[in-house]
């Protein structure tokens, strides 16, 4: 910004006083418009691709967009992953133990997807409710667990406990 | 024993250090020369101590010292002599006491070879230097100790993570760090400067040739980083936008715009406000880098466990170091001031709008990376911004940098005119639209999508190649004699602009023709079956088993092979590493100039065929993206090693810069 203004300043100097504001006005309008259309083009990129994150339990409470992209978080519910017989095909679980919601992929699953680990997948809800996953997501380490994912747990976990205290 | 030597030597670095950032500053103020001239003795010791920590870390990684938690963590005894030495640097604490080891590396070398600066100048740069290795020594010490002793001692370590057991993770965070740690000697000059409020041409040639190494680091770590994800992550891709990746791509960025306005600052005295901006600017955002990796703030298929202590400590530390330094820049850098004069058109205007172009690219990639952060930090949902809001935004940007890229290489410092500049470019204009408009037809592509793609990528590349080539006509011209004298006579600083840029229309040839001509798919394959992809044909002879050192393998069997010839054959694997329990998918590549054919393993299929399923890509001049990048690292080592850096140095008074010779003639020609 400093040296837009050195170049402002010293067009300022070098020329007469009302020329050089009216130079002024020319440099901050560019500047303005400049300022105007990155704004607008950040903001219509990012209304576009930003994806929102979803529990199951969310889901379940319809809190989920239907015919928008979003990414539903948990961990893979021991014993659901069924094969298509097309062999690329996969169906399973996601569950934050309060909820489950069931997710079709077709594609090659991350090495590190497994059955009771941590998962997070992108797509949109069709009308049966089912999650047609477009894109699994890995993670590096097995040890990690993506933070939404843990939150996703944890907030079940809280629910859960304040339903036993009530009873 | 050798781990508490370890840890002994880093608590006496620490005391140098501690000495390094506080005496000489103290002597340059007062004038004290005895208090100066610690300052190169302080950085030479704690480098040495340092050195002697890192190798005792690396010899307990070899001997398998598995008393040292790093170690029993990171490693075991089944892990190949060369993953037990890239270990060291493989986990968090290893990597930050690399960090600092190349601190004290780079303050080493300012040490060295800065015989030529004034002794206060050396002074303030490893004074602020050794501030900043206080700082990351005490992080290191206080919340990520890699000599932390574990007992009872296991029998075995934990092995390293599969996914780093490789060669390109050998080499990509130490060049990675080499960089974001050489943008401190840039920011050091910078800090240096405003204390001292000496800014000037000198001083943009001292720091020139450091910041271009820095940068060419950063340019070859992030490129590394690229490679290994693309054939070790198995999606086949080469960028993914993932917040890690942009935390090394902000430094570069502005990096990238700091080397050309120290150009700028250099060969013409002004800009210096801005220069130092920059510099400041890009260690921060290197730190910025270092904190979003290792914090676990991000979420990111790269983020490693890791412990919110650790990102206190980072977030404070870098509030301390960017809020300090643009303090101090608040304050002192009105007193620097600004010199010289230049026309709207002339390539000073040229460069400086590259540079907000930059910046500008620079900020939206922050806003995309951090935004998820700040609406999930003020509980308003928890988001992921992904690769498209990158793409629109990006490459809006970075049409007019190119288009002004190849602008500045021809215009005239100063004052140009249009005219002058038309006469210059008018054989780029018509060859770079030639190409655009008949290329993509002649690659048989109709949509009108991808002809504007085609037409776009394949334009900005020809256009650089051919405005280069114009501006090297035009300063050919002033040289006498043969075509041969006309190359070499050309000073080196040039040769190195020449092929950086190069590099960048390579790197533009690659992405395109990548995006516009790749073709995937995912398949189940039995044995005997074949499928196509981009005029080649895999046929699945089958699988076997592999053992290696510390994973059971199954390999595949690919044969590869274009209208009915076999080229080669291709081995993808599964990996099992026994330690983690953890499967790995090693794709196989068959590499060329003109493309890559890629397969990797998915997962058996239970079916009485033993089918797999398997991933097939084409990627056509992927391998271009690396060169372009090798190019542009290739231009900064050749612009470093320009003669007026160690020619000039003699005669080197604190006058504005002496252009080289042939500048010099460009300018009154």
């Amino acid at each position: 910004m400093s040296a837009e203004q050195e170049t402002t300043q010293e067009t300022v100097t070098a020329s007469g006083s009302i020329k050089s504001r009216h130079k002024r006005f020319l440099w901050i309008a560019v500047g303005l418009v400049f300022v105007v259309a990155i704004v607008a083009l950040v903001l219509n990129a990012l209304g576009s691709s930003i994806t929102y994150f979803y529990s199951p339990t969310d889901v379940m409470q319809n809190k989920a967009p239907q015919g928008r992209a979003f990414r539903v978080g948990g961990m893979v519910e021991g014993g659901s992953v069924v094969r298509g017989t097309d062999g690329l095909t996969v169906y399973f679980n996601v569950t934050d133990t309060a909820e489950t919601v069931s997710v079709v992929y077709t594609g090659i699953l991350p090495d590190l997807f497994a059955e009771e680990k941590g998962v997070v997948a992108q797509g949109k809800l069709d009308d049966h409710g089912v999650f047609q996953a477009t894109q699994v997501l890995a993670k590096h380490d097995e040890n990690y667990v993506a933070p939404e994912v843990q939150a996703a747990l944890d907030e079940a976990h809280k629910a859960r406990a304040a339903e036993t205290l009530k009873q | 024993m050798i781990p508490e030597i370890g840890q002994f030597a880093l608590i006496l670095a620490l005391l140098l250090l501690a000495v390094q950032g506080t005496l000489p500053l103290v002597g340059a103020s007062k004038g004290i020369s005895a208090w100066m001239a610690l300052s190169r003795r302080t950085a030479q010791g704690a480098f040495f101590f340092l050195a002697l920590a890192f190798g005792c870390l690396v010899y307990s990684f070899i001997v398998n010292d598995f008393s040292v938690l790093n170690v029993a963590n990171n490693s075991n005894t089944k892990l190949p002599l060369i993953y037990r030495i890239s270990a060291s640097w493989g986990s968090h604490e290893g990597s930050i006491l690399v960090w600092v080891f190349m601190l004290g590396l780079w303050s080493c070398a300012v040490s060295i070879f800065s015989k030529h600066l004034p002794e206060e100048m050396v002074a303030r740069v490893l004074g602020v230097m050794g501030l900043v290795s206080v700082g990351l020594l005490l992080f290191l010490l206080l919340t990520s100790n890699p000599f932390d002793r574990i007992f009872p001692v296991p029998a075995e370590g934990r092995d390293l993570n599969p996914l780093l057991q490789d060669p390109g993770m050998i080499l990509h965070p130490p060049m990675l760090y080499m960089g974001y740690v050489g943008f401190s000697v840039a920011f050091a000059f910078a800090i240096a400067a405003l204390l001292g409020g000496r800014l000037d041409a000198t001083w943009a040639r001292w720091s020139r040739p450091w910041t271009t190494l820095a940068w060419c680091f950063l340019t070859v770590g992030i490129l590394i980083g690229s490679w290994w994800a693309y054939y070790e992550l198995g999606w086949g891709g080469w960028w993914f936008w993932d917040p890690v990746e942009n935390a090394s791509l902000m430094p570069w960025l502005v990096g990238t715009a700091l080397i050309h306005s120290l150009a700028v600052t250099e060969k013409r005295g002004t800009f210096k406000v801005w220069t130092v901006l920059l510099a400041i600017c890009t260690f921060s955002l290197s730190l910025l880098g270092t904190f979003l990796v290792r914090s676990g703030v991000l979420t990111s298929v790269h983020a490693f466990a890791t412990d919110p202590k650790r990102g206190m400590f980072i977030l404070t530390f870098l509030a301390v170091v960017i809020g300090g330094s643009l303090a101090l820049f608040a304050f002192r850098a009105p007193k620097v001031g600004t010199a010289g004069t230049f026309k709207i058109l002339s390539r000073e205007s040229a460069l400086f709008a590259n540079n907000v172009l930059l910046i500008v690219a620079c900020g939206t990639v922050l806003l995309g990376t951090l935004y998820p952060l700040f609406l999930d930090a003020l509980n308003l949902g928890k988001i992921s911004v992904g690769p498209p809001y990158f793409e629109a935004v990006f490459v809006p940007l970075m049409v007019p940098m190119i288009f002004l890229m190849g602008v500045s290489a021809v215009t005239r410092w100063k004052e140009a005119t249009l005219p002058d500049l038309w006469t210059r470019l008018r054989w780029a204009a018509v060859v770079t639209l030639i190409v655009a408009i008949v290329l993509p037809f002649i690659l048989g592509r109709t949509s009108p999508k991808s002809v504007a793609l085609l037409g776009l990528g394949f334009g900005m590349a020809f256009w650089i190649i051919t405005s280069a080539l114009a501006g090297f006509f035009d300063r050919a011209k002033y040289v006498e004699g043969s075509f041969g004298a006309k190359l070499t006579r050309q000073p080196r600083s040039f040769w190195g602009m020449f092929v950086a840029h190069i590099g960048v229309a390579v790197f533009i040839i690659g992405v395109t023709a990548v995006k516009g001509f790749e073709a995937e798919r995912d398949v189940r394959m039995a044995p005997g079956d074949t499928v196509s992809v981009g005029g080649y044909t895999f046929r699945f002879e089958g699988t076997a088993n592999r053992d290696g050192p510390n994973y059971h393998a199954t390999r595949g069997t690919f044969e590869l092979s274009k209208d009915g010839k076999t080229i080669r054959k291709l081995y993808p694997e599964k990996r099992m590493y026994f330690a983690h329990g953890m499967p790995m998918t090693e794709a196989a590549i068959d590499s060329g100039v003109f493309g890559d054919r890629y397969v990797s393993l998915g997962e058996p299929i239970n079916d009485d065929k033993q089918s797999w399923s398997v991933r097939v890509y084409h990627k056509p001049f992927v391998t271009w993206i690396w060169a372009g990048c090798i190019l542009m690292t290739l231009g900064g080592l050749l612009a470093m090693f320009d003669r007026r850096y160690r020619v000039s140095t003699r005669r080197d008074t604190g006058k504005p810069s002496l252009p080289s010779s042939d500048s010099v003639k460009l300018e009154n020609a």
